[in-house]
């Protein structure tokens, strides 16, 4: 006849394979849950009803919002690439090479990678602790119970607003970090305006200008889903919406960077090579 | 269980009818093999401990969580049958007050209020009047401007309930209308509920753990003509039953499900711990 033996500790205890393949599940769900938001917010962005005025609301606060940030960061990145340049172009002879330097980085790889890891500093974290709080507080399940979709009151607006204005972004960037480099060009290396902007114009082809008006629209897309993402599944009250601003930053952060690496390739060679 | 009754002595269909509904979170299982009905004009009242389902059973009953199995009929709508997108249509004819208001913080009274016909595209000049009226139904009309940050939690609560009411839905849920609100103001509270049940004949679900809102709900009517709250038995219209019933929750299922006197007559040990 069978015994029974009471169950100590130790055998309730998940064993480590058990703890991985659970965590692994949850990334997958995780993932899942992302790709199906992502899905279900572009689907809704071309069928009414759509919410005009939050469009413009949000993109007044991650346009105009976010526009200090990038101009101040923008002129000093691209100062700064000048003065650790400038020594090497100096030993070299080279440096009227200076403005086609700085052109081609700022525009093909620092201005959307500078504009999109501030955006989402700035607005990934506040879409990420305004949605939270607002799941945390029921509103989002008001919203629902008043017979209005989230996705498309919440989610699509800040995708729409983040596509449009993170391009723009983009491009003050580019313009400020060339006025930036062009300033401290002018003091250390004695640059002329014509040298400087001539060379900084002209090296500049069609690709690179796709290059840097592609990718801030990707990033865009991944700042806005991101944030609302995490936002959205927020749990546990205050601390939770701590937790899912700090995760929404990091996995977008995280994400910029390794998107921007394909997208960097994939784009070099369909436009440059 | 430790008592069913049926209510067949208020007439007509049930409006909401739960059928062996089950539903759990990864914490375990919240509701297991739930069942019961709702006529029209009826308040059923879900009491049970903190922690016991029943914010989980209104959100079920909207449609707002879907059931692991069991079948939700409101209004002759199966909602565990429904996509999202007629969900949300389907709530539109629903209220819902929520624990703590849950009002948009963004939008201030007026917004919040119109917030539904605002959605359905409801022109303007005919807005206003029907916030208007909504809120003077909750005596709340001086607040027509304010934030919700500028209200106590009772007046958020009854302008949640304002919100709620807007399109005079048939259906109304409320999910601890009085919780944390000093006593009279939760008077106020179950006031305004009695008033949408005996004036409006709204049917609703309404959640709570104070008995003393549960007994004034099946104890007291809205007289209109006296426009004061009477006792039931005094209101001289020859009513001798309560549109109220309660359904009480236990280890996520039904304990208890019955009428008024049922419930207070009951020897089972946890109701008599429970009413004392």
């Amino acid at each position: 006849m069978a015994t029974l033996t009471p169950k100590t500790p130790e055998s309730t205890k998940p064993s480590p394979i058990a703890g991985l393949n659970d965590a692994l599940k949850r990334q997958i769900l995780s993932l899942q849950s992302y790709s199906y938001l992502v899905g279900d917010a572009l689907a809704k962005m071309f069928s009414a009803p759509r919410y005009p005025e939050d469009v413009l609301e949000q993109m007044d606060a991650i346009g105009v919002g976010s526009l200090p940030i990038i101009l101040l960061t923008g002129f000093f990145i691209g100062g700064v690439m000048v003065l650790n340049t400038a020594a090497q172009f100096q030993r070299f002879g080279e440096t009227a090479l200076t403005g086609d330097t700085v052109a081609i980085a700022l525009v093909r790889e620092l201005g959307p990678t500078i504009a999109g890891l501030l955006v989402t500093g700035r607005n990934g974290s506040g879409i990420a602790s305004e949605l939270g709080s607002m799941v945390v507080t029921e509103q989002v399940d008001a919203m629902r119970a008043l017979g209005t979709d989230p996705v498309r009151k919440l989610v699509v607006p800040r995708l729409i607003a983040t596509v449009l204005t993170l391009p723009l972004l983009t491009a003050v960037a580019d313009l400020v970090g060339l006025i930036g480099g062009y300033i401290v060009a002018h003091f250390t290396l004695g640059l002329s305006a014509v040298e400087f902007w001539n060379r900084a114009v002209q090296a500049l082809a069609f690709g690179d200008l796709v290059m840097g008006l592609a990718k801030p629209v990707v990033f865009a897309i991944i700042i806005a889903t991101v944030a609302c993402f995490y936002g959205l599944r927020t749990r546990g009250g205050t601390q939770g919406v701590g937790r899912a601003t700090t995760t929404a930053v990091v996995v977008a952060s995280v994400a910029i960077l390794v998107s921007d690496f394909f997208l960097g390739k994939l784009l070099l060679y369909w436009f440059v090579s | 269980m430790a008592s069913k009754s049926t209510i067949d002595s208020i007439p007509g269909g049930p409006l909401i009818r739960f059928e062996d509904v089950s539903i759990g979170f990864d914490e375990g299982e919240v509701l297991r093999g739930i069942s019961f009905e709702v006529v029209p004009g009826e308040t059923k009242v879900i009491l049970g401990e903190s922690g016991s389902g029943k914010t989980v059973l209104l959100k079920v009953a909207a449609g707002l969580l879907r059931p692991q199995s069991g079948r939700v009929v409101v209004m002759g709508h199966d909602l565990t049958e429904m996509k999202e997108v007629d969900l949300l249509d389907f709530r539109r004819r629903i209220g819902f007050v929520f624990q703590e208001g849950a009002l948009f913080d963004s939008l201030n009274v007026a917004d919040n209020v119109s917030f539904r016909l605002r959605e359905e595209s409801v022109a303007l000049e005919e807005t206003e009047p029907r916030v208007r009226e909504a809120l003077r139904f909750v005596e709340m009309e001086d607040a027509y401007d304010k934030f919700p940050d500028e209200l106590s939690g009772g007046m958020r609560r009854r302008v949640s309930i304002a919100r709620a009411l807007i399109d005079q839905p048939p259906i109304v849920y409320y999910d601890s209308p009085t919780g944390g609100l000093d006593p009279v103001t939760s008077q106020t509270i179950i006031t305004l509920i009695l008033r949408l049940r005996d004036l409006n004949g709204v049917t609703s679900l309404l959640a709570t753990h104070r008995l003393q809102d549960a007994f004034g709900l099946a104890n007291f009517a809205f007289d209109s003509k006296a426009d004061r709250v009477v006792p039931i038995w005094e209101d001289g219209k020859g009513r001798h039953f309560s549109p109220t019933n309660f359904l009480v929750l236990r280890d996520a299922q039904v304990y208890f499900q019955g009428e008024t006197q049922e419930l207070l007559k009951s020897a089972d040990p946890y109701l008599r711990e429970f009413l004392s």
